[in-house]
C-alpha cells in the first residue's frame, strides 16, 4: 500500500452537472422539511421519496440500461447521493439496495437475477437489507452459524441475524450463511450469499428499539425457511470473497461523514454571521476536515470506477469520517450556548440532542473502529 | 510531466540530500551541492513559462516535487523560489535564477522605488541572493517586490525548531531590484496562501516518510519474542498514522490541483488546517511507537518530527486558517454551507479583512 495511491480525483463537469437539478429537486420536495428530521440522514425512511427518486432516474444510475439504471459514471451517482444527505433527505428506503445491493447483483448476479431484482431497485420499489452480523457474530464475521442447505426446492435456511438495518420495512436480505463446514473449508471458505425474500413461511423479523426509543435495528429468525434453487447469488463458497469486496462500497462514501451534518447547519445558524473566535476556530476546524474527507472519498470514488478494491482505502475514509461525524455533537455542544432537548427547546437543540444519542453507532455500523484499523494496518503490511 | 518531476527529484534528494546532509545544513552550512544539483536540472525554474527558461509546469506537477521536499526533508528553500518565481511571473516581472526566497509576513512601504520595513523570519533570508514580498504605497496599493539581501540594513539570525534558518531582515529605503503593483486577481494575504499550501504539500511528504520509517522500526523491533507490530497496540496506531497523512496528501494535492485560475484560498485553508494536524498526530504516535531510540540524536525519526512540529506553525497554523475558515462560512450562513463546500467558486476567503 502507498499513500500517494490515495490522490485526490476532481468530480467531472459532466456529472457535476446534475448538481443543481438534484438541489431544485430537493428544495422542492422538502421546503417544509423540519431540520430535526433532516438529522435523521441515512436513517430517515419514507417510500414515496424514494419511488420520486425513482422516477427522476437517481436510482441504481451506474447500472446499464437494460436494468433499469443510466450507465451514468460513480462520480454521477456520488454527486446525487452527497446533495441527498447534505440536506437530510429521507432516503433510508432505498439506501441500501442503491448502495451496496445493486452492484453486488449486477457483479455476481445471474441474467434472471438481474433482471428480477434491479428495475423494481431503480425504480424505487424494491427495499434490500444486508444480513451478516449474528447474536454471536459481530466483529468476528467469519464465525456465523446461520446455515443454507441443499434440498430439493433449493435450500433450507436455519438460524438467526442481528442488528439487521430496516429488515422490518424491506424485501430481500442479502444474506451471508454457511453452506459448507469450517472445519474443512477453512476460516473463510464455506460460507455463500443468498437473496432472501423477506415473506418466506420461516422467518420472523423483530425490531430493536435503540437507545433513544428509535426502531432501526432489527433481529431475524430462519426457521426451516425454505428458499429457491436461484436465491444463492454468486458462487457457492465464495461468499467471504463478494461480501469483502462489496465492504469498499459500503465503507467509502458521504454517508460514512456526513451523518451530523444536520447539527453542522443548526448550530451556524444558532451562532450567527459574527462568531466569537473560539467558534469561529471550531467551525472552520470542522469544514477543513468535511472538505478533505470529501476529498479523500472522491479518490476512492475513482479507484472503485476503475474497478479496484480499495479497501484500505475505504476504511481510512470510514474511520476517519466516524471520528468527525462522532465529534461533531460533541465540538458543537461546547461552543453554542444551549441545551440539547428532546422535547421543545430550538431546532438546534433538538438535532443536538438526537445526534448526540445517535453518535455511538457510527462506529459500529459497517465494521467498528477496531476492525477498519485492523484492515488500514493489513494494508500497511503489519499483519 | 508530473512522473517524471517525481522520480528525478525522488531520485536526486534520495542520493544527495542524505541524513548527513540535513545535519550538516542544521548547523548553519549552505548545501551547495544538492542547490546546484536542484539547479542543474531546472527545479527552481519548473513553474516558469518556456521562452524564461522554465518547464512551464502546473501547480498540480509542482505539488510531486514539493512533496518529495518534505519526504527528504531538504533543507533548501526551492519550494520558496518556486512561488517567488511564480508571483514574479504572475506580476509581470519574470522568473529569477539566483536564489530567491520570499517573505509573507512584512511591514513594508514603497515609495519612489525604495522600500522600508521588516521581513519576519524569511526561510534561508541569510543564504538567499533576493527575497520576494508585497509592500504597501502611501495610495494603498499594493506592490510586488524584489528586494537583494546585500541592500539589507540588518540580518537578524532565526531557525526554528528543524535548525532551518528563518531569518529577519530589515530594510531601510533600500532601492528595489524590480517590482510591479500586485495584479487585480491577487490578494494581499497571496504570499501566506501559497505558503501555507507549500509546507501542506511539505508536511504530506514527512509524514510519508515517518509513516514508512515507523512501520519499517515496528517490524523490526522484538520485545516479549516478537516484532512490536505484531500487537494490536500498535499497529492501531499505525493505521492512525496511515490514515493521516493520507488525509495531508489529498487535502494538499486538492489546493494545488485547483491554484492554476487564481489560489483557492478555501482549500489551502482546509490543506493547512488537515495537514497540521496530522503533523501533530503523527509526530506524536511516530515517538510513541519508536519509544526511547527515536528521541536519540543519531537516529533520523527527529528529522521528520522537528520539522512537523515546525511546518505546522509556519504559514500559519492550524488555530489561524480555522478561525479564517470559519469566520467566512458562519458569515455566510447555514443555507450557503453546503453549497461553499462543493463549490469553489463560491469560497472567496480572505485573511485580510
Amino acid at each position: 500500500m502507498s499513500i500517494s495511491e490515495f490522490s485526490y480525483s476532481a468530480i467531472p463537469a459532466d456529472a457535476e452537472q446534475l448538481r443543481a437539478q438534484v438541489r431544485a429537486f430537493l428544495s422542492d420536495v422538502l421546503h417544509d422539511y423540519p431540520e430535526e428530521k433532516r438529522a435523521y440522514s441515512w436513517m430517515g425512511f419514507d417510500a414515496e421519496f424514494s419511488r420520486l427518486l425513482g422516477e427522476k432516474g437517481w436510482l441504481g444510475m451506474a447500472l446499464p440500461k437494460q436494468y433499469g439504471g443510466a450507465e451514468a459514471s460513480p462520480f454521477s451517482r456520488y454527486v446525487i447521493i452527497e446533495e441527498l444527505l447534505a440536506a437530510g433527505a429521507p432516503v433510508s428506503a432505498h439506501w441500501i439496495a442503491d448502495r451496496q445491493s445493486a452492484p453486488l447483483i449486477l457483479r455476481f448476479g445471474t441474467e434472471a437475477q438481474r433482471k428480477k431484482y434491479l428495475p423494481p431497485i431503480c425504480r424505487g420499489e424494491s427495499y434490500f437489507c444486508i444480513g451478516m452480523s449474528e447474536p454471536n457474530s459481530g466483529s468476528d464475521l467469519a464465525s456465523i452459524r446461520t446455515t443454507a442447505v441443499r434440498n430439493a426446492g433449493g435450500w433450507v435456511l436455519n438460524g438467526q441475524k442481528v442488528w439487521t438495518t430496516n429488515a422490518q420495512h424491506s424485501h430481500y436480505m442479502i444474506a451471508l450463511v454457511r453452506t459448507g463446514d469450517k472445519e474443512t473449508s477453512g476460516r473463510h471458505g464455506g460460507m455463500s450469499q443468498f437473496i432472501v425474500d423477506l415473506r418466506t413461511p420461516g422467518i420472523t423479523i423483530r425490531p430493536i428499539a435503540d437507545l433513544a426509543g428509535g426502531e432501526h435495528f432489527n433481529e431475524v429468525f430462519f426457521d426451516n425457511a425454505q428458499l429457491e434453487e436461484g436465491a444463492l447469488i454468486g458462487e457457492e463458497g465464495r461468499g467471504w470473497d463478494q461480501v469483502t469486496a462489496e465492504l469498499a462500497f459500503e465503507r467509502s462514501g458521504p454517508e460514512r461523514f456526513l451523518s451530523s451534518i444536520a447539527v453542522m447547519h443548526t448550530a451556524i445558524d444558532a451562532i450567527g454571521r459574527q462568531p466569537d473566535a473560539l467558534q469561529a476556530r471550531e467551525i472552520g476546524k470542522i469544514t477543513a476536515r468535511l472538505l478533505t474527507l470529501r476529498n479523500m472519498s472522491l479518490g476512492v470514488t475513482r479507484q472503485l470506477s476503475e474497478g479496484k478494491n480499495p479497501a484500505w482505502a475505504a476504511s481510512c475514509v470510514k474511520d476517519l469520517g466516524n471520528v468527525l461525524e462522532q465529534e461533531l455533537p460533541e465540538i458543537l455542544q461546547g461552543v453554542v450556548d444551549e441545551q440539547p432537548q428532546v422535547v421543545g427547546g430550538s431546532a438546534h437543540a433538538k438535532v443536538l440532542a438526537y445526534l448526540t444519542q445517535m453518535a455511538p453507532s457510527f462506529s459500529l455500523r459497517g465494521g467498528t473502529r477496531e476492525i477498519l484499523r485492523g484492515i488500514i494496518a493489513r494494508g500497511l503490511g503489519l499483519r | 510531466m508530473r512522473e517524471l518531476f517525481e522520480s528525478t527529484i525522488e531520485r536526486l534528494l534520495s542520493d544527495l540530500c542524505t541524513p548527513d546532509l540535513v545535519h550538516e545544513a542544521e548547523s548553519g552550512e549552505w548545501p551547495a551541492a544538492l542547490w546546484r544539483a536542484l539547479e542543474d536540472n531546472g527545479f527552481p525554474l519548473a513553474g516558469a513559462p518556456e521562452v524564461a527558461g522554465g518547464a512551464d509546469a502546473s501547480w498540480a506537477d509542482l505539488y510531486v516535487i514539493i512533496r518529495a521536499l518534505g519526504r527528504f526533508a531538504a533543507p533548501v528553500p526551492l519550494a520558496e523560489m518556486i512561488i517567488g518565481n511564480w508571483l514574479l511571473e504572475q506580476a509581470g516581472l519574470g522568473a529569477r535564477s539566483d536564489i530567491l526566497s520570499l517573505a509573507s509576513e512584512t511591514s513594508l512601504t514603497i515609495g519612489e522605488g525604495r522600500v522600508s520595513g521588516e521581513l519576519a523570519q524569511v526561510p534561508w533570508g541569510r543564504f538567499a541572493d533576493s527575497v520576494v514580498a508585497l509592500a504597501g504605497d502611501n495610495a494603498g496599493q499594493t506592490h510586488v517586490v524584489l528586494l537583494d539581501v546585500a541592500t539589507a540594513e540588518r540580518v537578524r539570525q532565526g531557525t526554528n525548531i528543524a535548525g532551518e534558518a528563518r531569518d529577519d531582515l530589515s530594510f531601510s529605503a533600500a532601492a528595489v531590484v524590480m517590482s510591479a503593483v500586485l495584479p487585480t486577481h491577487l490578494a494581499d494575504d497571496v504570499l501566506l496562501a501559497a505558503g501555507a499550501m507549500a509546507r501542506s504539500a511539505q508536511i504530506a511528504g514527512a509524514i510519508n516518510a515517518l509513516l514508512e520509517m515507523t512501520a519499517s522500526y515496528a517490524g523490526e523491533r522484538k520485545q516479549f519474542g516478537k516484532p512490536i507490530a505484531a500487537f494490536q497496540a500498535i499497529q492501531q496506531q499505525l493505521a492512525v498514522l496511515a490514515e493521516q497523512a493520507a488525509a495531508a496528501n489529498v487535502a494538499a494535492e486538492a489546493a494545488f490541483a485547483g491554484a492554476d485560475q487564481r489560489l483557492p484560498m478555501f482549500s489551502v485553508a482546509a490543506a493547512k488546517v488537515s495537514a497540521s494536524e496530522a503533523a501533530s498526530q503523527a509526530a506524536a504516535i511516530g515517538h510513541s511507537v519508536h519509544g526511547a531510540i527515536g528521541f536519540t540524536q543519531e537516529y533520523a525519526l527527529h528529522t521528520l518530527t522537528r520539522r512537523l512540529w515546525s511546518w505546522r506553525s509556519e504559514f500559519g497554523s492550524s488555530t489561524f486558517w480555522s478561525k479564517a475558515l470559519g469566520e467566512h462560512v458562519c458569515a455566510a450562513g447555514s443555507a450557503d454551507f453546503w453549497p461553499m463546500l462543493t463549490n469553489p467558486e463560491l469560497q472567496d476567503l480572505s485573511t485580510t479583512q
